[in-house]
């Protein structure tokens, strides 16, 4: 029996989606979001001084994306206006990571299944709390799927590799210069050459600040702090050079196996059939140091 | 429950649609007016002595930033409704508002602008030029006018860091709106006569920030001393005048024992002499 022309299974159709969407953010540079002894630390390589993979969204919430610039913008400003509306209607204190983060998941949720191109993006919504136990980090992906991760998140190309570094050199109550050290590395190919400061974007959320929790890193502040964390972190980045035998990538990545898992319960196939469609480009395999 | 779920559902069906404005009281205002304060009802009868007003607010620049400073009494015809009221509100990092007259309309109104400057700079990913929020703040001011014409009046005095000047600016308005600018110092407010009028004797061109917020306790305390309105530093239940210092490194409010030692200085001089430092004649 034959199939009308133009046929395709709703398998096929969210298999392709999903595809898609995971060619299209693997082709970006990683995010990496992480816990220090104050709040919480955002860091990308990102060479364009105007166009932010990071931002602030209310008093304790930041964002942070890769993926599409302009999707990912959208899910920025729109939820900016969730917040503040939220924030203007009742409390400033009755805006919560949790509620931006289901809001986030229903519209990407709704995007995937009902659009013909499901949005290229994935997206970290964190809270900084008054002590270290009311910070939460949350991951979502293209389809709406919600991570709560705990300590650190990784995201964008090569997520599974940098996910693994990250577990490994991670630990609770870092300093502030530890912390961006432990990112540099996580998010430096070994051996590879790491970004100039100049093409980096550093944010921090931290619970000491007044007010607004949210700080860009920038210019002179975050050249103190590199020069520090080099200073101070150097012996511990040599021993950790080399992956203990012992860790096999992806048993370490607890976000991205997660990530596999969940899509594949909403219908999609794993990673081990190439991607049918997608947008053209390179993906990033790490070794730029862009 | 999420919390988006109480929010009208007009408007959350709307939140990622880009309406090409910054302004957090056009999108509310486009999607749900009802959550913004309802300024176009008329009044069956005016209200103005049934609510409690705000009163003094005095502001005074000094080298490289400003200070602002109110008291703390709201009153409602003759009688005292609050004795601790809040008049001086942080607007964002580098700048503030104090309001005189309807104590509601007037917390309501900085809550609002709050909201739209910060709304502003996240959106745009920049913060807007001081005029730029000195002209925002009297949109909102022209918005309240029929209220205000109902007894609703609310006139605030907005001060902030300049950064692109490195020194401090005032900016007064009317019940219609305006702003404008205004040189070295300026007060509103019921007292604001009395205030303005110690101002100009005490105000010092190239002050300190230590000196400029002795000078705005002393005026609040003339302001207080001849306007029934105002209220003077409460030394039995020590509630001190309110006082914000902006400079290049940002908003920050005196603490109450910061404020209570300029307080207790400028009383112990006032036991010598009841009407305060004199200026010199010649």
């Amino acid at each position: 029996m034959s199939m009308p022309f133009g046929y395709a299974s709703p398998e096929q159709i969210m298999r392709d989606k999903a595809d898609y969407a995971r060619k299209g953010i693997a082709r970006g540079r990683s995010v990496v979001v992480l816990q220090y002894e104050d709040g919480i630390l955002f860091v990308a390589p990102n060479p364009s001084r105007a166009l932010h993979k990071i931002s602030e969204i209310y008093d304790r919430i930041g964002f942070a994306a890769v993926g599409r610039y302009n999707e990912f913008e959208e899910l920025r400003l729109g939820g900016i206006r969730y917040a503040d509306i939220n924030g203007y209607t009742y409390d400033r204190s009755d805006v919560t990571g949790r509620g931006l983060a289901n809001l986030y998941a229903s519209n990407l949720g709704r995007i995937f299944t009902e659009s013909i191109k499901s949005l290229e993006v994935e997206v970290v919504v964190a809270e900084v709390g008054d002590t270290s136990d009311g910070d939460a980090i949350y991951r979502l992906t293209f389809d709406g799927s919600v991570f709560d991760e705990h300590g650190f998140a990784a995201m964008g190309g090569q997520a599974d590799a940098v996910a693994t570094r990250l577990k490994e050199r991670y630990r609770e109550g870092m300093p502030l210069a530890d912390a961006l050290e432990v990112a540099l590395t996580a998010l430096t190919e070994p051996g590879g050459e790491r970004p100039p400061v100049a093409q980096l974007e550093v944010a921090v959320l931290d619970r000491k600040r007044e007010h607004r929790k949210f700080l860009r890193l920038t210019g002179a502040r975050l050249e103190r702090l590199l020069s520090q964390a080099s200073a101070g972190g150097g012996a511990a980045e040599e021993t950790a050079e080399e992956p203990p035998p012992g860790a096999a990538p992806g048993e370490g990545a607890s976000g991205a196996s997660g990530a596999s898992s969940a899509s594949g319960a909403s219908g999609a196939s794993g990673q081990a059939t190439p991607p049918p469609t997608g947008p053209e480009g390179d993906i990033d395999d790490g070794s730029s140091p862009l | 429950m999420a919390s988006h779920r109480d929010l009208p559902a007009g408007l959350v069906n709307q939140l990622f649609h880009n309406n090409g404005s910054s302004s957090f009281t056009e999108f509310v205002a486009a999607y749900a007016p009802e959550l913004l304060p309802q300024r176009d009802k008329v009044l069956a009868t005016p209200i103005g002595d049934q609510v409690p007003h705000a009163t003094t607010i005095v502001a005074a620049t000094f080298a490289g930033g400003v200070v602002m400073a109110g008291d703390r009494r709201a009153t409602s015809g003759n009688i005292i409704s609050q004795r601790d009221v809040e008049k001086v509100f942080r607007a964002d990092d580098y700048s503030c508002m104090g309001i005189a007259g309807t104590a509601s309309t007037g917390i309501e109104m900085a809550r609002l602008y709050r909201v739209e400057l910060e709304h502003y700079e996240k959106m745009e990913g920049r913060t807007l030029s001081v005029a730029g929020k000195a002209n925002r703040l009297a949109t909102m001011i022209r918005g309240n006018l029929g209220m205000a014409m109902q007894g609703l009046v609310v006139v605030p005095l907005f001060a902030a860091y300049d950064p692109d000047r490195d020194e401090g600016r005032i900016f007064s308005y009317d019940v219609a709106g305006g702003p404008y600018e205004r040189d070295r110092f300026d007060a509103i407010g019921s007292g604001s006569i009395f205030a303005r009028g110690a101002l100009k004797k005490l105000y010092r061109d190239g002050a300190s920030a230590d000196d400029m917020v002795m000078t705005l306790i002393q005026a609040l305390y003339d302001a207080a001393d001849d306007d029934s309105a105002t209220g003077g530093p409460d030394v039995t239940r020590k509630i001190w005048p309110l006082v914000s210092v902006i400079d290049g490194d940002g908003y920050r409010r005196l603490t109450d024992e910061q404020v209570a030692g300029y307080v207790e200085q400028m009383l112990e001089q006032r036991l010598i002499s009841p009407d305060g430092p004199i200026a010199p004649l010649r």
